[in-house]
């Protein structure tokens, strides 16, 4: 890829992570909350974020890192993906326990709260499979990772809409349809890879 | 979620019947019965702190919560009932005790208490009541506002018998 073409995609990234956080820390709600909660909820908007440069690791599609950098990358995200989790569940369970506890035991009223917490399992799952991948196989972990991770992202992306909060809703509706064009993308790839016979 | 489409049809049921009831009431006073008493919603009693104290207003104002009180069955209007109110607001957290506050219901089973404006907390931009005087069933309701920017919101109490 030639340099202007690899800072071009850069920036590109830099943009579709930094404009929704940017807007979303301009927020007028942000004024009536706890720093704990703003904290929270910047946790689960990096969630969002971190699952647009997954896939994009993964197709290969970050200019100037080799196939194995990328994949090293792509299970550090991971980790730090299940870190922002803890982070957004803790500091909203700080701001309000009986809310987070609703949601987590699948009795809130809010319709997205439920989305939210299936994919945080999903992620955990994710994570979890991942010390066992030799043992299950490349094959079998590489459909049980690519299904979970649409769960997580069909699932966020749900979460993520429903919620009237910081987030501005064209930067964060964009973002969204960023995660999901590159997920899509990725399992296209591994089908049609699957498809053709091995070379 | 199915037990929240459930509650709004009921409290759009209910509400439904006490309009129903209420004109018809006017019209026809024997056949204003059946109506349904208000079931409480999910998460409407969270935060809820025993015995806020009745005020003229919570903080400094500037949002108006109101609503009506019916006795389910008859849905005659019940004076002086207390209803307590909570939200996340400009000026605190649903927790805090300054952002709590209660009022009474006037002879036409109304009640109208200003407010500081609320801001949407848990990704909806909502208010918390309770009727819990303990002469009829206690209810909590959790009205959701259908914009942030809006600056009233209503919600309506049919009350059984405890």
């Amino acid at each position: 890829m030639r340099p202007a073409r690899a800072s071009l995609v850069w920036a590109a990234l830099i943009a579709a992570l930094g404009i929704p956080i940017v807007l979303a820390a301009a927020s007028p709600f942000l004024e009536w909350r706890d720093w704990i909660y703003i904290a929270g909820g910047f946790a689960g908007i990096a969630a969002l974020g971190l699952l647009l440069i997954q896939p994009l690791l993964i197709a290969g599609f970050l200019p100037g890192l080799s196939p194995y950098r990328s994949r090293l990358l792509h299970r550090w995200i991971g980790g730090v993906l299940v870190a922002a989790l803890i982070a957004h569940v803790a500091g909203l369970w700080i701001t309000s326990p009986p809310d987070m506890a609703d949601a987590l035991l699948f009795r809130s009223p809010t319709p997205f709260s439920p989305f939210g917490v299936v994919a945080m399992w999903a992620v955990f799952a994710v994570a979890a499979l991942a010390f066992f991948r030799r043992r299950l196989g490349l094959r079998k972990w590489r459909v049980v990772h690519l299904s979970l991770a649409v769960v997580i992202v069909v699932c966020t992306v749900v979460h993520a809409v429903l919620i009237e909060g910081a987030m501005e809703t064209i930067s964060k509706a964009a973002l969204c349809a960023l995660v999901v064009i590159a997920t899509g993308k990725v399992i296209l790839d591994v089908w049609a890879r699957n498809k053709k016979p091995a070379r | 979620m199915t037990n929240v489409m459930l509650n709004r049809r009921n409290l759009l049921a209910a509400g439904g019947s006490v309009l129903a009831a209420s004109a018809s009431g006017l019209l026809l006073p024997a056949s204003a019965q059946g109506v349904a008493p208000t079931q409480s919603m999910s998460g409407g009693a969270n935060n809820y702190q025993k015995g806020a104290p009745v005020v003229q207003r919570i903080g400094k104002g500037g949002f108006v919560m109101s609503g009506t009180v019916r006795r389910a069955g008859d849905g005659a209007p019940l004076a002086g009932q207390r209803i307590q109110i909570w939200a996340h607001t400009v000026e605190g957290r649903e927790e805090d005790a300054r952002s709590h506050g209660a009022t009474l219901t006037d002879k036409n089973g109304a009640f109208r208490l200003e407010m500081p404006q609320i801001i949407p907390i848990f990704g909806q931009p909502h208010g918390h009541l309770a009727y819990d005087s303990g002469e009829f069933k206690t209810v909590f309701l959790r009205p959701i506002m259908r914009s942030a920017k809006d600056t009233s919101l209503e919600a309506h109490f049919v009350l059984q018998p405890a």
